[in-house]
């Protein structure tokens, strides 16, 4: 049987520590995720209010494959709306992001425009010339706004959601992950910059990176050359939301902790003698309650919080085909940071982003398995360590089996 | 402010420093890089986007000559990446100078990149705006910035620019 024509119901799924495969390169499994998924009942991250400072300001981007326009209004409400002209279907918002002078958005096409709700409010010879050509007599530009999406906001993030039956932001993320969220968000942001990278594997290859504690100081060998983190702190594993799809990897200090796996010497460059020069990267002041060296917090399906020492972010997903993704990273500190902490963490930023110390490595991996399961859609990953539920250990992958799960169930997969 | 004209030397003298720079990494003698900076420096690898917006986020941010060489220490013992080697191409340098002890100067470049596919890739394209100068007689980054156009970087960035 050809392998590429299994469908989704028909992947041979039924043990949870095993992933198919195909999820990873099948182009007909990434549009039905398109449609399930982020078109879907979910809420994807969009803007961080803090990038839109102005009335009128706004910034384009992607919920999955679709493109859309974040704004906000003169009375400081926001609103996305799909970056597509309700005339003929151009592309309305060429910019990233910019600020509109007179609050109006304007299809350079045949000129119609729209306010920032995404109302159409102009169209030109919309009654023709001289009792002559136009619209019908009935045509009311009012009829034709732009495709809106839901918005709501938590903690200075914007979110948006093509469902307009769908939960609550609050529902959708679930108790423990709203608590944990307000944990970084817990006083005004600031928007400090970006960085965008393009990464050759399926999106969710980096999905399960970011819940999966296991790598982090296997991988990212700078964590245990220096010494900053190791599989033996304290910390955990924590899943979210109503579907399970959402998650918290936490790390922090311990007193007494046993590094004795990494002290017999089978694990590569640890405590090679290697030293840093300028060490204050590697320091964490504490700022937070309670006190993490790491907060990495999955929001499926686009987003990740992120605290790693005294730098804050939040990482934003982007599907680009089957075997490409772009990975945001939008880096941020608190309004009322003394200038100390805010030079901190601009120093800091050497950990994160495309070539952060600890984060350049997770776009290679990510690639590694693309290229080597190409070729065999059929076989599968072992997902297996750990028992499910685990909190209170960073050798696990109960987060991924979860993550899995509520996948399953999400992309209306009809086999048990 | 007065503008010294810059003599055909002093054009000479900086190409050069620009040209060692680009063959010192191309070449993959990134220990001596830290060299080409003064002990107080600022070298940043920052997204167009950032910069025009005077926003601060930079992918590699050092202030010291200490940073710089802690790039290289990690690169070479703690980061995981594969095989790959940048070509700079560098052009159109332009020099101004106030007081003639300090130069402005912006230049162009390209870095294509090639991995062990043996394929050749433009990875990074942008303009560097460099304070040069003079320590103990050799010409030196007081400041260089490489702005970057390229802002989709590919997988990584693990090798200065």
């Amino acid at each position: 049987m050809p392998v590429k024509d299994r469908s989704i119901d028909e992947l041979d799924w039924n043990d949870p520590t095993k992933i198919p495969f195909q999820v990873y390169t099948d182009e007909s499994i990434y549009k039905l995720e398109q449609e399930h998924i982020f078109r879907g009942k979910t809420w994807s991250f969009v803007a961080l209010e803090s990038e839109l400072k102005d009335a009128f300001s706004y910034k384009s981007t992607f919920v999955g494959d679709v493109p859309v326009v974040t704004t906000r209004d003169d009375k400081d409400a926001f609103h996305v709306w799909v970056n597509r002209c309700s005339h003929r279907g151009a592309e309305i918002c060429r910019e990233r992001h910019g600020k509109s002078e007179d609050g109006t958005f304007t299809c350079v096409y045949h000129q119609w425009a729209f306010d920032a709700a995404g109302e159409c409010v102009g169209v030109p010879f919309r009654r023709g010339h001289q009792g002559k050509g136009g619209f019908p007599k009935d045509f009311k530009p009012s009829d034709r706004p732009l495709q809106k999406l839901r918005v709501e906001t938590l903690g200075g993030v914007i979110f948006a959601s093509f469902a307009e039956d769908g939960p609550t932001l609050e529902e959708y993320l679930g108790p423990e992950m709203v608590k944990m969220m307000k944990r970084v968000l817990c006083k005004p942001i600031e928007y400090l910059g970006v960085t965008r990278q393009y990464i050759n594997a399926n999106w969710k290859l980096y999905t399960e990176n970011t819940k999966d504690p296991y790598h982090a100081s296997l991988l990212h060998l700078f964590h245990a050359t220096f010494g900053v983190y190791r599989s033996t702190m304290g910390g955990g594993a924590e899943v979210g939301g109503p579907l399970g799809m959402h998650s918290l990897l936490s790390a922090f200090t311990i007193e007494n902790e046993d590094k004795s796996e990494y002290e017999k010497g089978d694990i590569r460059t640890y405590d090679t003698g290697v030293k840093l020069v300028d060490t204050s990267v590697l320091r964490v002041t504490p700022e937070l309650d309670p006190v993490f060296t790491n907060h990495i917090q999955s929001i499926f399906p686009s987003m990740v919080l992120q605290q790693i020492h005294n730098t804050l972010a939040v990482r934003q997903i982007l599907p680009k085909g089957v075997d490409q993704f772009e990975l945001i990273f939008h880096i941020f500190g608190y309004e009322d940071d003394t200038p100390e902490m805010r030079a901190e963490r601009i120093r800091q930023m050497n950990l994160i982003g495309p070539a952060g110390y600890i984060s350049m490595e997770d776009g290679e991996a990510t690639e590694l398995v693309q290229n080597a399961i190409t070729a065999d859609p059929n076989h599968h990953s072992l997902m297996a360590m750990g028992e499910d539920g685990d909190k209170e250990t960073l050798l696990t992958e109960s987060v991924l089996r979860a993550y899995w799960k509520g996948y399953q169930k999400i992309m209306g997969v009809t086999k048990s | 402010m007065p503008n010294i004209s810059v003599t055909l030397e002093l054009k000479s003298e900086v190409e050069n420093l620009l040209n060692a720079y680009a063959q010192c990494i191309d070449d993959d003698n990134l220990e001596q890089w830290p060299g080409f900076f003064t002990d107080d420096c600022l070298y940043q690898v920052i997204p167009r986007e950032n910069h025009e917006m005077g926003l601060p986020t930079a992918v590699m941010w050092c202030d010291s000559r200490g940073m710089l060489e802690d790039r290289i220490t990690a690169l070479r013992h703690a980061n995981v990446y594969q095989v790959q080697w940048y070509r700079h191409l560098i052009s159109n340098p332009v020099i101004s100078t106030d007081d003639g002890d300090t130069f402005n100067v912006q230049s162009n470049y390209a870095v294509f990149k090639t991995c062990n596919d043996g394929e050749s890739t433009v990875y990074n394209v942008g303009r560097y705006v460099d304070v040069i100068v003079r320590d103990k007689g050799v010409l030196k980054f007081k400041e260089r910035t490489a702005i970057y156009d390229t802002h989709r970087i590919t997988t990584l960035m693990v090798i200065p620019i």
